[in-house]
């Protein structure tokens, strides 16, 4: 079993698997059976200023988006930050830590964007003996109509402004927690970086409806005839979350910024893919809040088996390891040629293959009386959608013409590596020769 | 005086009345609603589907299903209603092994077809439920058809006649419409008297009218109903049966399978249907399967199939002797009756081994005798009443097309027409694709 310990920003877990702020991380209750299940942290549901507490909805906070089965695919949320006061969640994390020293306990934060709220709160969770901060700049959906959130997420300057102001006011590690409902994630994370973050977590949820009710006329959930836009979330964002980390993690002015990635995080597989993107952990909370806490054994027992496999003796190994691999389109090989294969012995003859390269692609796939469906690698553009549509994994594989090999599409030999930025159709190609 | 399975004879009663309940209530049980939404995602909206190819009636299986998936059962229903007006009776007795969910694409995958039997009975359920009929008639064309036989043929080529604007008058022999649907079919693939609800139901078209106790033959002629109406279709199925020629085939409790079935079918009370205590079943098709799963359901302490060939050439799918055996049926093969023994009434039934030989089946000498004090003969029904003037191919009315008899402005369709498997998809698809094609000689369309 590999050694699955990480030390991210100086913040020690047995794992890299930390839940994410949100309902499982709102109480001590939670928290114990959490660590008790394995999760090596948690980043407790944020806490905002002194006095009283925000009110959520009392009618239904969360709306769903499904695949086969009613598999929860995608999660959307309208629920505020804790709605508990902050003396009692305060006293709970005090006596959480105490007895699970060896877990990460970070707190999230969000108070008004002024300096002495900020100052405030940082001085009443001091004596909580938690490991760091996580700044969240993005709820995208009521917090942020007063001016929190996503509001400040969305401004580069506010994010440098009060990271500056936690690390001038608190001894602990800051992380900052990105909202993806910009357009250049790149920007907010340089802002964390010029004021001082250690380290940036993401994505918060993406602001979003995902349903309509067709009775009532209104966006799912609905509060007593309305509804609002909210927090989506779930392995349908894991796509955009990716793309955000890797973003960051290529930048050549955040390269090297720890960063913390959520989003999607369901199987041990989906952590791999984020580590090696450059995530140093992973945060989940929609998996967590569809299967309970126990689905990070599974996490656990998946990470450390591909660990030995490869050989990697500490997630070390494994973190940013994909990220030199991730280039513009303009880099890519255009001489890199490769052809569909259907395996006929997995082939179960459903033609979904031929469905989609004959009406959407590029009529690739001849369909035999009897139901053979092979591919025409004259026609083959090699897109990957018949694989894409194949029920059958595997059945479908890319085979990659060896130098020198005619590719029959286009009758010309396979040659060496050449990308768009030379090439002769591209106006601006600074010529090769 | 209390009867019991053991009690020796043919008697009624030999069960506990709960377990009749038990032993006849709905063999396949209905599909809810979430089990449905769960059978459907499962369907992979195949490209030219392969079950769609393997019924009979063509019915769009990937769409109906993919209804059923986003919650509109009722269109589901008129996809498949539109295709096979007795939708209904179909999702419950087709046998699916053999056709749409044996060429399922999952079934090569995992062994476990889609549920579309099942899935189909969600769909048409739901909609006959809801009292809706869902199709509508035409303008009227004055044209009348006279279709002789009310079972799923007639009434596939009436209902489709009566869409089309046409006058229909169905004669049939019987007292109730419905045909096998009424009469043949096993009591726990359709209970609670679906057949006749489903009839009901599909009259709801309009422009039908049903005359009981016609028999053509007797009340009138092929000649007769076309000098009557613009056109005729038969669909009057195989009313007579085969007789085994053999000795002893006279002794009392020696039955065509088909009048047993017949009488249980219609009982009002199963604990008053007599059943032997050894019953034998002569012949290896579905009606063989049903006469005996039925005995043994009555309360038959021993039941036997006897077929001439082998196991693999039974005309019953696997999955028929399946549930026979499981229902604690004896299946013996390769072995053909020789005579029927009995003072009387009957006591025991020879039968020889067979072997395949050079000129077919031959028989052994190895001979065997079955006790029994009943036997049910299944060894195939016949045209009987053979109309006057129409060539046969066969044992059968001979059609070209979509029906077409030797004798022009008549049709045929169903068991008694030569060609396709005697089923009830086919029937509707044979009674439906006759209809389409009177339509156009009476309206001088471009089939006509
Ligand atoms: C016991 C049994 C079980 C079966 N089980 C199944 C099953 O599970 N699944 C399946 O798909 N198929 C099954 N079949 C076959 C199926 O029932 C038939 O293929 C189907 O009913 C044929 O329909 P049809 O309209 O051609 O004839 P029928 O259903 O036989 O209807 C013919 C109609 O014509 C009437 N008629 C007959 N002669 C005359 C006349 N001279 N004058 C007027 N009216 C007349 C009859 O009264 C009857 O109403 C079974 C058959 C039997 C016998
Ligand atoms: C392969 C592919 C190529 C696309 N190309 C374009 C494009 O050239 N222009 C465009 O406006 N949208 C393009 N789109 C986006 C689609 O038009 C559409 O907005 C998007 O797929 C979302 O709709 P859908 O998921 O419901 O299909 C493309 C989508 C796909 C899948
Ligand atoms: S890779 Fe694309 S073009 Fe090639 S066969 Fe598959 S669907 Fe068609």
């Amino acid at each position: 079993m590999a050694d699955l310990t990480t030390n991210f920003i100086g913040i020690k877990s047995p794992n890299p698997f930390w839940l994410a702020s949100a309902p499982p991380t709102d109480k001590e209750y939670n928290v114990r059976r959490a660590f008790e299940a394995g999760w090596g942290g948690v980043v407790w549901k944020t806490l905002g200023s002194e006095g009283p507490p925000v009110v959520n909805v009392n009618g239904p906070r969360y709306g769903a988006i499904y695949g086969a089965d009613r598999r929860l695919l995608g999660l959307n949320n309208i629920e505020l930050i804790t709605d508990r006061p902050l003396e009692v969640n305060l006293r709970e994390i005090k006596s959480v830590k105490r007895d699970y020293k060896d877990r990460a306990l970070i707190i999230s934060l969000m108070v008004p964007c002024d300096e002495d709220s900020w100052k405030d709160i940082l001085h009443r969770i001091e004596d909580t003996e938690a490991d760091g901060i996580e700044l969240n700049f993005g709820c995208p959906h009521g917090m942020a109509e007063r001016g929190m959130g996503s509001a400040v997420g969305q401004v580069p300057e506010y994010i440098e402004m009060v990271t500056r102001w936690c690390k001038q006011y608190s001894r602990m590690p800051v992380i900052v927690k990105l909202t993806p409902n910009i357009t250049d994630i790149r920007r907010p994370a340089e802002a964390a970086h010029r004021g001082g973050a250690d380290a940036v977590s993401l994505i918060n949820t993406i602001n979003s409806i995902t349903s309509v009710d067709l009775d009532l006329f209104a966006p799912e959930p609905t509060i007593d005839g309305k509804g609002t836009h909210g927090g989506y979330c779930g392995p349908a964002v894991k796509p955009i979350a990716l793309n955000m980390v890797a973003e960051i993690a290529r930048s050549p002015v955040t390269r090297g910024m720890p960063i913390s990635g959520i989003g999607g995080v369901t199987t041990w597989r989906d952590a791999a893919e984020f580590m090696a993107l450059g995530a140093g952990n992973v945060q989940v909370c929609t998996a967590a809040m569809t299967y309970g806490f126990k689905v990070v054994q599974e996490m656990i027992s998946g990470l450390s088996d591909y660990m030995d496999r490869k050989g990697f003796t500490s997630t070390d190994a494994l973190v940013g390891r994909a990220v030199p691999n991730v280039t513009d389109w303009q880099y890519l090989n255009l001489n890199y040629v490769t052809k569909a294969v259907i395996n006929q012995d997995d082939c179960i003859k459903c033609g979904r293959c031929y469905a989609a390269c004959e009406d959407t692609s590029h009529q690739a796939i001849a369909m035999s009386e009897d139901r053979i469906f092979t591919v025409k690698d004259e026609e083959c553009v090699a897109c990957n959608l018949c694989l894409d549509v194949c029920p059958v994994e595997g059945c479908i594989t890319m085979r990659e013409l060896g130098k020198g090999e005619v590719d029959p599409r286009t009758d010309r030999p396979v040659g060496d590596y050449a990308n768009w930025t030379t090439h002769p159709n591209n106006p601006s190609s600074q010529a090769a020769e | 005086m209390t009867t019991s399975q053991l009690t020796p004879g043919i008697v009624p009663g030999r069960l506990k009345a709960d377990d009749y309940c038990t032993n006849f209530a709905d063999v396949a049980p209905p599909l809810d609603r979430h089990e449905a939404r769960v059978a459907a995602d499962r369907c992979y909206f195949c490209h030219d589907a392969p079950c769609v190819t393997a019924c009979p009636t063509a019915i769009d299986i990937p769409l109906f299903i993919r209804q059923i998936a986003t919650d509109t059962p009722v269109a589901a229903a008129k996809t498949i209603l539109a295709q096979n007006i007795l939708g209904g009776m179909c999702a419950r007795v087709c046998p699916t092994e053999n056709l749409c969910e044996g060429s399922c694409v999952r079934e090569t995958a995992e062994g476990k077809p889609v549920e579309i039997g099942a899935l189909q009975r969600f769909a048409t359920d739901t909609l006959m439920a809801s009292g809706i009929h869902p199709f509508t008639r035409a303008a009227a064309t004055g044209k009348s058809v006279a279709v002789v036989g009310a079972g799923p043929s007639g009434l596939a080529c009436a209902h489709r006649l009566a869409m089309l604007g046409h006058e229909v008058k169905i004669y049939d022999a019987q007292p109730k419409a419905g045909g096998l649907n009424e009469f043949g079919i096993a009591a726990y693939k359709a209970p609670g008297d679906f057949a006749a609800a489903e009839v009901a139901w599909l009259m709801k078209i309009g422009g039908i009218s049903v005359v009981t106790g016609w028999r053509l033959g007797r009340d009138g002629s092929v000649e007769s109903l076309a000098a009557d109406h613009d056109a005729v279709f038969l669909g009057m199925g195989l009313a007579g049966v085969n007789a085994l020629g053999l000795p002893g085939e006279a002794l009392a409790h020696v039955t065509p399978a088909t009048d047993f079935i017949h009488d249980l079918r219609q009982a009002t009370d199963l604990a008053s249907l007599p059943v032997g205590r050894d019953v034998v079943v002569i012949g290896g098709g579905m009606t063989a399967v049903d006469a005996a799963v039925q005995s043994r359901l009555l309360g038959a302490e021993n039941v036997t199939i006897v077929y001439r060939r082998s196991r693999g050439e039974m005309p019953a799918s696997w999955h028929e002797q399946d549930h026979a055996t499981a229902n604690g049926v004896r299946i013996i093969t390769n072995a053909a009756p020789v005579a029927l023994h009995g003072q009387g009434a009957l006591s025991e039934v020879e039968f020889a081994y067979t072997q395949a030989g050079a000129k077919g089946l031959e028989l052994t000498e190895q001979t065997f005798r079955l006790k029994a004090d009943q036997c049910f003969t299944a060894i195939g029904q016949t045209l009987s009443g053979q109309p006057e003037a129409l060539k046969l191919d066969g044992r059968k009315i001979a059609v070209t097309g979509p029906g077409r008899t030797s004798r022009a402005g008549v049709w045929a369709g169903g068991d008694c027409a030569a060609g396709g498997d005697d089923l009830t998809v086919t029937a509707v698809a044979e009674g439906r694709d006759a209809a389409l094609d009177i339509h156009a000689s009476l309206t001088g369309g471009a089939n006509g």
